[in-house]
C-alpha cells in the first residue's frame, strides 16, 4: 500500500511541476511561468535586461523491477537461495534560470525510493527467520554553472543513501571544458564517498553489549534490532556499533566529434577506497567446516578505463557501442562489452536491441563453500569476487514525438526496456524499466 | 598490473593521433546532435547500472556512481 501511495504521490507531484513548467513568452500574461523573479512592467526600462526565471527544465521518473535468483549466497557462505526482487522509483528535477553575467545556472534534485526482498536475509539468523525486506531512499542534488558562449561547465553534487544496515554521504565537484571549435570536450569529477556499515553479524557470532549505566543487557538481533535480553531500562538502548568505509574518485572523460556520423568517448576512474570493505554478515565456512564472518583487506585500489564509440549508419540505424577495461589491487580483472543498435523505425520512434558481455577473473581472497584455509589471512565466498562470465541481453524502445507521446505535449520522452540477465554461476534475473521525461 | 594499465593507455594515445577529426559546421551535425547519439547512459538504464555494479567486481569508467549504496542483498 506504501508503495502505491508513493508512486501516486510522485505521479501528482509531477504533474504539479510540470503545470508550472512554460517558461516561453507568453502573448496573453494571465498564464506567468513559475519563477522567484518578478518581471517588470513593460513599460520599465528595459536595455540590458534579462529575466532570471527560475523554471522547471526537466523532470523524469525512473522505476524498474528487477528480480533475480541464484544458488551462491554470501551470507550462507557461497551457498543456498539468492532470491531477490527490488523496485525503485527514482525521480529527478532540472531546474534552470540565467544569472547576472548570463550564465547557464542548473539545479538537479533527485530522489530515489527502492524496496527489495531478499531471500538470503532470512538466514543472517541461523533459524532463518531474519528480516527479508528492506528499503532504501536516496537523495541528491546538484549545481552546475555553464558559460553559454565557450559551454564550459563547473558544478559541485552531494548525495546520501540511507538504509537500515548501511549509511552513505557523498560530494563531489565537477568540470568540463570544451576545445576551441567545440568538437571535443573534457571533463573530471571528482567524488568522495563517507559510508558506515552497521555491524549486523550472523547470530551465532552476535556480540553481547552491556551498558555501564544501567546495567541492562541488550543483544543485536538478524534483523539489526536491539533486544533487551534482561532487566533494565529501556531508554538507555545503545546504538547499533558502526564501522567506517570510504570511496574516493576521481573520474576524467574526453569526447570527441569525429566526423558527421561519428563520435567517441574516453573514459577513466581512478578509484581508492578504505576502511571496513567487508560485510559482517557474510559467513565464510573453511575446509575444516568451522564457519567465521568475511574478512577482507581494508583498502582497495580500481582503475576502470571505457571507450565508447556512437555510429550513424546509413539514415536510421544507430551504432552505440562501449567498452571497459578493469583491473584491482585484489586481483580482479574484467572486461565488459556492449553494443546496441538503436533502429530508428521513424524520427520519433525507435527499437534498441541490445547485448552486453562480461567476464572477469576471481579475486585472490575468494574461494567457494569449504574452500578456505583458517589459515588465510582474509577470505570471502561472496561470489561478486569469483571468476565468471555473464551477459546481458534484451531491448527498449523510445518514443519522443515533436506533439508529446499519446498526444500530451508533458510528456516528451517515453523509453521502457526489458533486459535478461545469466552469469556462468547460474545467477540469473530479468529487469524492467520504465522512464517518463517531462518538459 | 602496471604494465597492462600502460600497454592500454598506449593503444588509446595511439588510436587517437592516428583519428583525423573533421570540424563540423553546425548544419552538419543533424546526426550527431541525434538523442540516440548522446555518449551517455540512457535515463532507462540507471536501475540496471546498479545492480550490475552489485553483482560484479567492475564498475566505473561509465559515467555512473562509483559508491554509496550497500547493495548488500
Amino acid at each position: 500500500m506504501k508503495k502505491v501511495f508513493l508512486t501516486a504521490f510522485g505521479f501528482s507531484l509531477i504533474c504539479r511541476f510540470s503545470a508550472f513548467a512554460q517558461t516561453k513568452t507568453d502573448t496573453i500574461h494571465t498564464n506567468k511561468p513559475f519563477s522567484l523573479y518578478e518581471p517588470l512592467p513593460a513599460n520599465a526600462r528595459s536595455d540590458d535586461y534579462n529575466p532570471r526565471a527560475l523554471h522547471v527544465d526537466e523532470i523524469n521518473l525512473v522505476s524498474s523491477y528487477y528480480k533475480q535468483n541464484g544458488f551462491h549466497s554470501a551470507i550462507t557462505g557461497g551457498i543456498g537461495t539468492e532470491k531477490v526482487s527490488d523496485i525503485s522509483n527514482g525521480l529527478d528535477l532540472k531546474l534552470v534560470w540565467t544569472g547576472d553575467n548570463e550564465n547557464k545556472n542548473i539545479i538537479s534534485l533527485g530522489l530515489g525510493y527502492d524496496h527489495h526482498t531478499s531471500a538470503s536475509s532470512a538466514f543472517v539468523t541461523t533459524t532463518g527467520q531474519g528480516k527479508q525486506g528492506g528499503t532504501r531512499i536516496y537523495p541528491s542534488i546538484d549545481w552546475t554553472v555553464e558559460n553559454p558562449t565557450t559551454g564550459n561547465t563547473f558544478g559541485i553534487g552531494a548525495y546520501y543513501s540511507g538504509e537500515y544496515n548501511y549509511k552513505s554521504r557523498g560530494a563531489d565537484v565537477h568540470f568540463s571544458k570544451k576545445t576551441n571549435d567545440k568538437s571535443g570536450e573534457f571533463s573530471a569529477k571528482f567524488q568522495v564517498y563517507q559510508d558506515k556499515v552497521t555491524m549486523i553479524y550472523p547470530s551465532e557470532f552476535i556480540p553481547v553489549i552491556t551498558p555501564v549505566s544501567t546495567g541492562a543487557t541488550y543483544i543485536t538481533t538478524a534483523s539489526g534490532n536491539l533486544v533487551l535480553s534482561n532487566g533494565g531500562s529501556s531508554d538507555s538502548k545503545p546504538s547499533l556499533p558502526t564501522k567506517p568505509r570510504g570511496t574516493y574518485t576521481a573520474s576524467f572523460g574526453y569526447s570527441q566529434i569525429i566526423n558527421s556520423r561519428l563520435q567517441v568517448m574516453l573514459l577513466a576512474d581512478l578509484v581508492a577506497q578504505s576502511g571496513y570493505l567487508s560485510l559482517p554478515f557474510h559467513r565464510v565456512y573453511f575446509t575444516n567446516q568451522k564457519d567465521t564472518i568475511e574478512k577482507l583487506p581494508s583498502s582497495r585500489f580500481k582503475l576502470p578505463i571505457g571507450f565508447r564509440a556512437n555510429y550513424f549508419l546509413g539514415d536510421n540505424i544507430i551504432l552505440r557501442s562501449y567498452y571497459r577495461y578493469y583491473l584491482d589491487n585484489w586481483g580482479s580483472r574484467s572486461n565488459t562489452a556492449n553494443l546496441e543498435v538503436a533502429f530508428k523505425l521513424t524520427p520519433f520512434f525507435s527499437l534498441s536491441p541490445f547485448y552486453r558481455y562480461y567476464t572477469q577473473t576471481a579475486a585472490k581472497y575468494f574461494a567457494p563453500f569449504e574452500g578456505h584455509s583458517a589459515s588465510e589471512a582474509f577470505y570471502t565466498s561472496n561470489y561478486e569476487y569469483a571468476k565468471f562470465n555473464s551477459q546481458f541481453y534484451g531491448a527498449g524502445i523510445r518514443l519522443a514525438p515533436p506533439k508529446g507521446v499519446f498526444g500530451w505535449d508533458k510528456l516528451h520522452d517515453l523509453e521502457l526496456r526489458y533486459g535478461h540477465y545469466q552469469q556462468s554461476t547460474l545467477l540469473t534475473s530479468n529487469v524492467i524499466s520504465l522512464n517518463l521525461g517531462f518538459k | 598490473m602496471i604494465n597492462q594499465t600502460i600497454k592500454l593507455i598506449a593503444a588509446v594515445v595511439l588510436m587517437a593521433a592516428t583519428t583525423s577529426c573533421v570540424h563540423l559546421k553546425e548544419y552538419q551535425k543533424s546526426r550527431i546532435n541525434d538523442s540516440e547519439m548522446a555518449l551517455s547512459n540512457r535515463k532507462v538504464e540507471k536501475n540496471e547500472m546498479n545492480f550490475q555494479s552489485y553483482r560484479e567486481s567492475a564498475s566505473g569508467a561509465n559515467a555512473g556512481k562509483t559508491g554509496g549504496g550497500c547493495g548488500c542483498n
